[in-house]
């Protein structure tokens, strides 16, 4: 398997304000011993084909109900997945640990697409507060816009909203990236740990409050920055890994990264930073 | 965890009592110890409605002590002599429940503060509401059950704010149940969602200017500040901003009078508000579910950021 913590990509990711990128879910497999490779199992995920099609309206459901259905039917192979009438329900498509192609045709409530892991997600709608919350790998895209604590402890995985996203956007997260097309509200990025948050938009007051480490690109106005958050030099590697990010997001492709301002953690935690990978993981 | 939902319909009039109704039990999980509803009716305007309880609603998980109904109905004695010393004549009369009515009356005053005085004197006696328009219903129970109660769902109106309350911090019971009215003033009614931590501290200083507190919920101070600030000769809206720094806590409300609908959002965005907004329609509630109770179809809805302050006209 690739091992990615090569000397160079660590520099690199050092100089991003990152000091590595190895908290994120099943992409974890990636630092793993091959030995380990039985514990890359998850139990009770399904080989699914994503030319294998279906809808399911769920506006007659219990989000319980509509979820045990989805399940159902990825254990039949369905890979591509189209909700109808979501109708704002709260946690739905929660807790998926598969590859899966999955569509909601409408807006979610709160809690939608937690603690999931693979599935790539296309929501044409609105989402309610703390969407994909603890997301470990996959994509979500949000059409519209989402309420606050976007993305809250995600540890892996893209989650970008065309939008605009209320506050605490990336609260606590660990890993992962976060892209926003419009603005975001007070305390983006509070206490976040790892990861990256991109909002091409302005921003509200106390931007990175507490932040641990990751790092914050800012395309609009700061309403303020949070205590622990300081200004960096956004280099041509920024730049560069900007331009694609945005471009596999399919959101502001044009966009002048050039123009960005770049927020890293102030201070240092005690220790932090001298885990080996494994007790990183362990740690959290 | 409290749920708050309201709407206002801009050029025309429509059934809100049940749509507020559908709103509030989508809210339902949000808590049901108590649920209120404050409606802005179709009214002529002539006369006053002054919705007031004699007592408590002593059901099941009511923290009240049970009266016997021949004392709801020495007060009610005493409000009717009251109101004729007054010089309010009574136009129609229902008594809802046992401890609830509804007068419709005929009084010829500006600053309600004396008249609410005097009725309010009566132990046991508040008065949950009085405008021309406005008419603040609140009772033990979630949304339908209240709805049922009080035969909500034909009201017609412009506008309308509710709550749907789990009682944390003061008892269940009517007189801490929300909306709240906004005392002294004619129309206006508050719903919080939150906690306000300076509210010892407020309630002093505007007791010490005259305004009055009939429960120990928090959620009453905002009702309080702002009439209060709207008597030092602010607006709606200049009132509603200035709670942002004058209230300490974390709160999302929305304040009504008798021709807007305004919503609050504390400075930490710590309390939650989904807003739809259209050139005839703005329903907002804690959740979006709330919204899709009246607007099934896919809509375009946001969060108000933190700090925010709206204010729509009818």
């Amino acid at each position: 398997m690739a091992n990615l913590k090569t000397t160079e990509n660590k520099t690199k990711s050092q100089s991003m304000g990152m000091h590595s990128e190895v908290l994120t879910g099943r992409t974890q497999q990636k630092f793993f011993n091959p030995d380990e490779g039985e514990n890359l199992y998850y139990f009770g995920t399904y080989d699914v084909d994503f030319n294998k099609r279906t809808e399911l309206d769920v506006k007659e459901m219990t989000a319980a109900d509509a979820n045990k259905e989805i399940d159902n039917l990825m254990s039949q192979g369905f890979g591509t997945i189209v909700i109808k009438n979501p109708q704002g329900k709260h946690s739905l498509g929660v807790g998926i640990l598969n590859k899966l192609n999955l569509i909601f045709e409408g807006s979610l409530g709160y809690f939608g697409m937690g603690s999931c892991d693979g599935p790539t997600v296309r929501i044409n709608g609105r989402v309610g507060w703390s969407c994909a919350e603890n997301l470990m790998a996959g994509k979500v895209v949000i059409e519209k816009n989402a309420g606050s604590c976007f993305g809250a402890a995600i540890r892996g995985g893209d989650l970008i909203c065309k939008g605009s996203v209320g506050a605490r956007t990336g609260i606590d997260m660990k890993g992962g990236t976060i892209i926003v097309g419009g603005d975001a509200g007070a305390f983006t990025g509070f206490m976040m740990q790892r990861g990256r948050i991109i909002i091409l938009g302005d921003v509200g007051i106390n931007l990175g409050d507490s932040m641990y480490d990751g790092t914050i690109f800012i395309g609009g106005k700061i309403g303020s920055f949070g205590s622990d958050a300081i200004p960096a030099d956004l280099t041509d590697t920024d730049q560069d890994w900007l331009k694609r990010k945005l471009k596999v997001a399919e959101i502001g492709e044009k966009f002048d990264v050039s123009k960005m301002t770049k927020i890293v953690a102030g201070k240092k935690l005690w220790n932090y930073d001298n885990l080996e990978p494994h007790e990183k993981k362990g740690a959290i | 965890m409290c749920g708050i939902a309201g709407l206002i319909h801009r050029g025309k009039s429509s059934n809100v009592g049940s749509e507020l109704q559908g709103m509030l039990q989508a809210l339902k999980h949000r808590g049901e110890d108590s649920t209120g509803y404050a409606l802005y009716g179709d009214t002529d305007g002539k006369n006053f409605i002054m919705r007031f309880k004699v007592g408590e609603n002593v059901g099941e998980g009511s923290s009240s002590i049970m009266e016997d109904v021949s004392v709801y109905d020495a007060r009610k004695k005493i409000v009717d002599q009251y109101l004729s010393e007054l010089g309010a004549k009574i136009v129609k009369e229902e008594r809802v429940l046992p401890y609830s009515l509804r007068y419709e009356l005929a009084y010829d005053a500006k600053d309600l503060l004396e008249f609410s005085q005097k009725i309010e004197s009566i132990p046991g006696v508040e008065i949950l509401s009085m405008g021309k328009s406005l008419e603040v219903i609140k009772d033990l129970g979630n949304a339908q059950m209240v709805c049922d109660r009080y035969s909500l769902d034909k009201v017609v109106g412009t506008h309308a704010i509710g709550h749907a309350r789990m009682a944390t911090e003061s008892g269940v019971d009517i007189k801490s149940a929300h909306p709240f009215w906004g005392y002294p003033f004619s129309d206006v009614s508050v719903v919080h969602n939150g906690q306000l931590t300076n509210y010892w501290n407020n309630r002093r200083l505007l007791e010490n200017k005259g305004m009055r507190f009939m429960s120990e919920c928090d959620s009453e101070l905002i009702a309080v500040y702002i009439a209060q600030k709207m008597r030092e000769g602010a607006s709606l809206e200049e009132g509603m901003k200035a709670s942002l720094t004058g209230l300490d806590g974390v709160f999302t409300y929305f304040v009504a009078t008798k021709d807007s609908l305004g919503m609050a959002k504390d400075t930490m965005a710590a309390k939650p508000l989904v807003l739809y907004e259209s050139d005839d329609l703005v329903a907002m509630g804690s959740e979006e579910i709330a919204i899709r109770s009246v607007l099934p179809q896919e809509i375009d809805t946001y969060d108000p950021y933190d700090g925010e302050v709206k204010v729509w006209q009818i």
